[in-house]
């Protein structure tokens, strides 16, 4: 059944080369909600990476010493919107995992609120990723994933778990929540890995 | 003898409460013809549909409309029905959202002759239906209360017109925050249903402006003018409360503050704070 | 972020089960609440939607659609009741 609904076409749809396949541009930033915002102080924020051997740990302060990259980048919805030239702030995982030893290869990257992805470790170092905390020259709004989000933007930014806390080495690619629920297990937009 | 035995028909409903004994039309997608497109205030529209093959529904309920793009694209939402009964003719009363996609479609775009493609009836759980006679069950004898926050008010109206259509002896009451006169829905309506013969009390309450005259200021509901204008929880009344997320939460938790059962609260929320 | 009540999941559910899924009774896994699922919280966005307790915000399902394909997952619920109409 092809019915059309006279008079409506929706908001504008612009479409852009750079883009992967099946996205749009967008030049707001539209927020998706699974639940309600967490709303984490700073002062008890804390960021863990947990592996065979142990947890490491940093509190806010000591997450701020880190150094900070500033990232320009494009960041791509699977809900087909993309955002291209994205500034942000953030410490980048190679810097986080300088003094992590893990044998294990897989990543499940936990959020406050409960939310969780899953990431092979080796796409979320060399340059692929990092803690972010500042967005557009401001820090990260709690709808937008602040204090700190994960920032993954070569994958489907489903990917980049708002208001994340830790990361958990697995030695299997777990899913995390979306990817139980219907999404694609690793979600590379240039080769529209959407959904199951 | 059970609950089940006792339904055959949605009219002949054992209890407007039970959900054992609720039988509702199975929803359906269709397309309805508009036949009439009014400003019902000065952000909403009327607008009355002729639903082919619509099987009815019961008042409470609710419908998606899904609007198609020429390039495929779809926005569906839902929609209250302010009718009910078994006739085709289906109306809506919509409130157009600044940044909507598709309310401000149907109140500034949609006119006569066009055609929407419509999925229901809807919705089971937020449904009254009078009472009907020695088939009453427990929750027959109980009051019932509405609570209505601006265009939450859809729903509860229907309920309100299917009690006085059916000259249903449940007492009835129905507490309406609306921001000034001009945005009350169906204002002749109500009028006369609060001069019908089925008991119906109307409480209006006026958030931003009052009419001429009007004995109190305009202010949002507070819970103690919501204690003095709900039935009391003694009288054991079966609560619906209709409107935005914020209003139907900030409400009900009022009203089990005041004693109500939770289990005797029922509410939609519009989304929105 | 504005949420619903599980009144809304009627229409996109009714595509998948021949019954009124919104009053059907499930006990939550987390806190073990049971109440209808009209009462839950509902987020809708794009991506998909998601059912949480009213009571505990644990997630009792999801509903993710994409074209002609749909992932309904119960993943917080035991079970659900269901009543002969």
């Amino acid at each position: 059944m092809s019915f059309i609904t006279r008079g409506f076409s929706g908001r504008s749809r612009e479409r852009d080369d750079r883009l992967p396949p099946g996205q749009t541009l967008v030049h707001d930033f539209p927020v998706l909600s699974a639940g309600p915002t967490p709303e984490i102080d700073t002062a008890e924020w804390e960021f863990t990476i947990r592996t065979e051997s142990g947890v490491h740990r940093w509190n806010w302060d000591e997450f701020m010493a880190l150094d900070i990259d500033e990232v320009d980048t494009d960041i791509h919805c699977v809900t087909h919107w993309s955002k291209l030239g994205t500034t942000w702030r953030g410490v980048s995982l190679d810097t986080l995992f300088e003094d992590v030893e893990t044998e294990l290869d897989y990543v499940m990257a936990h959020s406050y609120g409960g939310y969780t992805t899953n990431v092979p470790l080796d796409e979320l170092l060399d340059g692929k990723a990092w803690v972010a905390f500042e967005f557009d020259g401001e820090p990260l709004d709690p709808e937008h994933g602040g204090p700190a989000r994960l920032l993954v933007p070569h994958l489907y930014f489903w990917k980049s778990a708002k208001w994340v806390r830790g990361l958990e080495m697995m030695d299997q690619d777990e899913p995390g929540f979306w990817e139980q629920n219907g999404y694609h297990l690793h979600g590379d937009p240039w080769k529209e890995e959407r959904y199951w | 003898m059970s609950d089940a035995s006792s339904l055959t028909s949605e009219t002949g409903q054992a209890s407007a409460l039970g959900a054992a004994a609720t039988r509702v039309p199975r929803a359906g997608w269709h397309v309805g013809t508009v036949v009439a497109a009014h400003r019902e205030t000065p952000n909403a529209a009327r607008i009355d549909l002729d639903v082919e093959g619509w099987p009815g529904n019961a008042a409470g309920q609710h419908l998606d409309v899904r609007l198609t793009a020429p390039d495929g694209y779809t926005a569906t939402r839902s929609y209250s029905i302010a009718s009910s009964g078994p006739a085709t003719r289906v109306v809506l009363a919509i409130d157009k959202l600044p940044d909507g996609e598709v309310s401000p479609f149907l109140v500034d775009e949609v006119r006569m002759g066009d055609m929407l493609e419509v999925h229901g009836p809807l919705g089971a759980f937020f449904v009254w239906r009078p009472a009907a006679g020695s088939n009453a069950g427990p929750d027959a004898a109980r009051p019932v209360q509405l609570v209505a926050g601006g265009s939450g008010v859809v729903p509860l109206f229907a309920m309100a017109r299917a009690h006085a259509d059916a000259d249903d002896p449940t007492p009835f009451r129905l507490l309406y925050s609306a921001r000034t006169p001009a945005d009350v829905y169906f204002a002749d309506e109500l009028q006369e249903l609060a001069a019908a013969s089925a008991p119906f009390r109307l409480d209006l309450v006026y958030t931003r402006r009052t009419p001429d005259g009007w004995p109190t200021q305009a202010r949002r509901i507070t819970r103690e003018a919501l204690a003095a204008a709900v039935i009391p929880a003694d009288q054991r009344p079966i609560v619906y409360v209709c409107g935005s997320t914020g209003f139907v939460e900030r409400v009900a938790s009022w009203l089990i503050e005041l004693g109500h059962d939770p289990g005797s609260i029922r509410t939609e929320r519009f989304g929105g704070l | 972020m504005q949420h619903f009540d599980g009144n809304v999941l009627a229409g996109p559910l009714a595509e998948f089960f021949s019954f009124d899924v919104t009053t059907a009774t499930a006990r939550c896994n987390g806190c073990g609440a049971v109440a209808e699922l009209a009462r839950a919280m509902v987020y809708m966005s794009p991506a998909g939607t998601v059912v949480r307790c009213a009571t505990c915000d644990h997630v009792l399902a999801t509903l993710v659609e994409s074209g002609d394909r749909a992932w309904i997952g119960f993943s917080g619920v035991s079970a659900i009741e269901v009543r002969r109409g």
